[in-house]
């Protein structure tokens, strides 16, 4: 007996209503640019060109059985190189974790992430009455928005990793010091503050982004200021692109544009040389993602710092190889090894190191952390310093 | 089968813990309540039970914060039936009078099983499910990893120390304390939850007074506070292993040379 063949149609919808364009999900020509750009394409077994053929063709249970969609990191490499501009990323690639996350297929280490992201409103599951911890130690102090009486210039939305993380605050101590050098009148959220949902919605959980844009939208709402900075490539991305969505319009910008706009301002401050070659890691988040194409403001920035060399790493800008972290990656590492038995941020390593680069510079707070880990696990310690633009700046600043 | 799943809201220890003025209780003030996670195994056991042999879940817990996140949470999972205590909680309630309460809501649910956590991280006494199996008049078995039911009769794994684990048939009904169920407990996504908050439905039962009889006393709490601190050996492999060596024989561990 023969079984004809049915589109999934519940999922089939769920993909197209899932962004705004997916109806192109239908314009697929099978061309192929996408498995072929996708830096783990080897290793899936339904890269999204596959995907596409499996759902036209009916036959969706081979896709839920098989595990490797959770190697897709959210790079935006195959949305970006689409002829037909397919939402390949928001679109098809996250609808799909949703259907493995509604089967229960997660990794553990992931679902903990999203758990504590319900639970706290940070993935790293610490307490939301810590989430200014991270400046305690400043002078002046840095003043929380519930306690600020007049308007200011920048509201900086911080994000998780950048509040908690404690190789990632350190960039954002070096921040600060930029900002109060600036004479910038700035304020953080603190306990306010909720993760801003870009890797958990990319992962799949649509509806955790919603509760949490909301949650953002109405304390953002509530305080004057003349912008929003943030010194998350993620929160820039999914405030950008996704909260208007959920009913939530407030302008972002990336913390290298803010100083990008100030680079007069701030080159009489650089008092101190950075004599070294230094390579740029463009993230994927603010680079090729939903042609954010922040490419230039960072760069701008770092040539600013007298006695800097900046050199090109072979994949740069929209080529950008993503360090692994993005729509949950950041915790399917051990997943990822299992899988591949290789590590996307040690080929980026190995880029930076091949570019003759003593120091790499990085705009995203995941970055530090997973290219120091690289390192250490490469044995090259040694051989490469990891900064963030903003610890560049500030030590560049510093009396 | 219906298998009725009791569970405890147990401080969370996310947020620091400190002790109120009185030092013999925690302060409740910034205290954030959490699913004991036994009980959050128990749940998970439960629903594991039901998707191979059917029947229905109803999950028990007391009005407490947070509760209605766990109510509906188990309701997204699967729960069939979700009771809230209404009582003073708010003080904390000691196991005995916890057991005599659940017993009296449970008793009228006329469950096959009942599984709750073998014991919550604020007292490790382990003592709700036996005390609750007494008040029933039904067996208990504690430390269970595992169950299989079928034809009215139950397998139970029971864990020992040294990895030793046992397989008991037990009568039904009967009380379990569950050490973990079979499988982590599962992922639910916020979507189910929240269509879950608007469908499902919150039974509310008055727990009456409670009757705290029978438990110790609280004298004192205090923190625990380091004395000693450990020695660290340095040097190389050789000296190491050196000093390693003579400290074990220093300490009676290792025969003396010769």
């Amino acid at each position: 007996m023969t079984t004809t063949p049915t589109v999934e149609r519940p999922f089939y919808d769920r993909v197209m209503e899932a962004v705004p364009s997916g109806e192109k999900l239908k314009l697929c020509l099978q061309c192929g640019m996408c498995s072929g750009i996708c830096p783990y394409g080897f290793a899936m077994n339904f890269p999204p060109q596959s995907l596409i053929a499996a759902v036209r063709a009916g036959d969706l249970d081979p896709v839920f059985e098989s595990e490797t969609v959770w190697l897709c990191v959210s790079c935006f490499a195959c949305a970006n190189v689409c002829p037909a501009q397919i939402p390949l990323t928001s679109g098809l690639m996250a609808s799909l974790k949703t259907e493995m996350l509604l089967r229960r297929k997660v990794p553990a280490e992931l679902q903990t992430a999203l758990e504590n992201t319900r639970r706290y409103g940070n993935t790293l599951g610490e307490s939301p009455r810590k989430r200014s911890a991270w400046c305690q130690s400043i002078t002046p102090a840095i003043p929380l928005m519930a306690q600020t009486k007049e308007p200011v210039d920048v509201l900086w939305f911080v994000g998780d990793y950048a509040s908690y993380h404690p190789r990632a605050v350190l960039a954002s101590q070096a921040m600060a010091r930029i900002f109060q050098a600036l004479g910038i009148r700035f304020g953080i959220l603190g306990p306010e503050e909720n993760s801003d949902g870009d890797v958990q919605y990319l992962a799949g959980e649509r509806g955790l982004l919603e509760i949490l844009a909301q949650k953002n939208g109405k304390v953002l709402r509530k305080y004057k200021y003349q912008e929003i900075v943030t010194t998350d490539p993620h929160a820039y991305n999914v405030i950008k692109h996704e909260y208007p969505g959920v009913g939530v319009s407030v302008p972002i910008k990336h913390y290298t544009q803010f100083l990008a706009e100030r680079i007069e301002q701030i080159k009489p401050l650089l008092r101190h040389e950075h004599k070294a070659a230094v390579t740029y890691h463009d993230p994927c988040a603010i680079g090729r993602a939903n042609k954010n194409n922040i490419f230039e403001e960072p760069r701008l920035v770092l040539s600013a710092i007298p006695g800097l060399e900046l050199v090109e790493m072979a994949h740069n800008r929209a080529t950008s190889i993503c360090c692994g972290g993005g729509g949950g990656g950041n915790w399917l590492d051990g997943f990822a090894w299992q899988q591949t038995h290789t590590r996307m941020s040690e080929w980026r390593i190995q880029e930076a190191l091949a570019s003759g680069a003593q120091t790499l510079a990085v705009a995203c707070p995941y970055e530090a952390p997973r290219f120091e880990d690289a390192l250490k696990s490469l044995g090259a310690e040694n051989k490469l310093v990891v900064k963030d633009i903003a610890e560049l700046l500030a030590d560049a600043m510093s009396a | 089968m219906h298998i009725v799943v009791p569970i405890k809201l147990a401080p969370d220890l996310v947020e620091d813990l400190e002790i109120d003025a009185g030092g013999a209780a925690l302060d409740r003030t910034f205290l954030r309540l959490i699913i004991n996670e036994f009980d959050d195994h128990a749940i998970e056991q439960a629903f594991l039970l039901k998707e191979r042999g059917g029947g229905q879940v109803t999950i028990v817990a007391p009005d407490l914060e947070g509760a209605d996140d766990v109510l509906y949470t188990a309701a997204a999972k699967g729960a069939d039936r979700l009771i809230k205590l209404i009582g003073d909680f708010s003080a904390g309630v000691n196991c005995h009078a916890l057991a005599r309460t659940l017993a009296k809501v449970i008793g009228d649910l006329h469950p096959d099983l009942v599984l709750t956590g073998v014991q919550a991280h604020d007292d490790l006494d382990g003592a709700v499910g036996p005390l609750l199996a007494e008040h029933l008049g039904m067996p208990y078995l504690g430390y269970v990893a595992g169950l299989t039911v079928s034809d009215g009769k139950c397998m139970a794994r029971k864990e020992y120390p040294g990895g030793l684990v046992a397989e008991m048939d037990v009568a039904l009904p009967a009380v379990f304390g569950i050490q973990a169920a079979e499988k982590p407990p599962r992922y639910v996504v916020t979507s189910l939850i929240t269509q879950a908050m608007k469908s499902a439905t919150i039974e509310e039962i008055e727990t009456g007074e409670f009757d705290s009889g029978g438990a110790a006393a609280v004298e004192r709490m205090s923190r625990l506070e380091a004395t000693t601190h450990a020695e660290m050996i340095e040097g190389s492999t050789d000296q190491v292993a050196d000093k390693l060596v003579a400290v074990l024989r220093e300490r009676g561990l290792l025969a003396p040379r010769g």
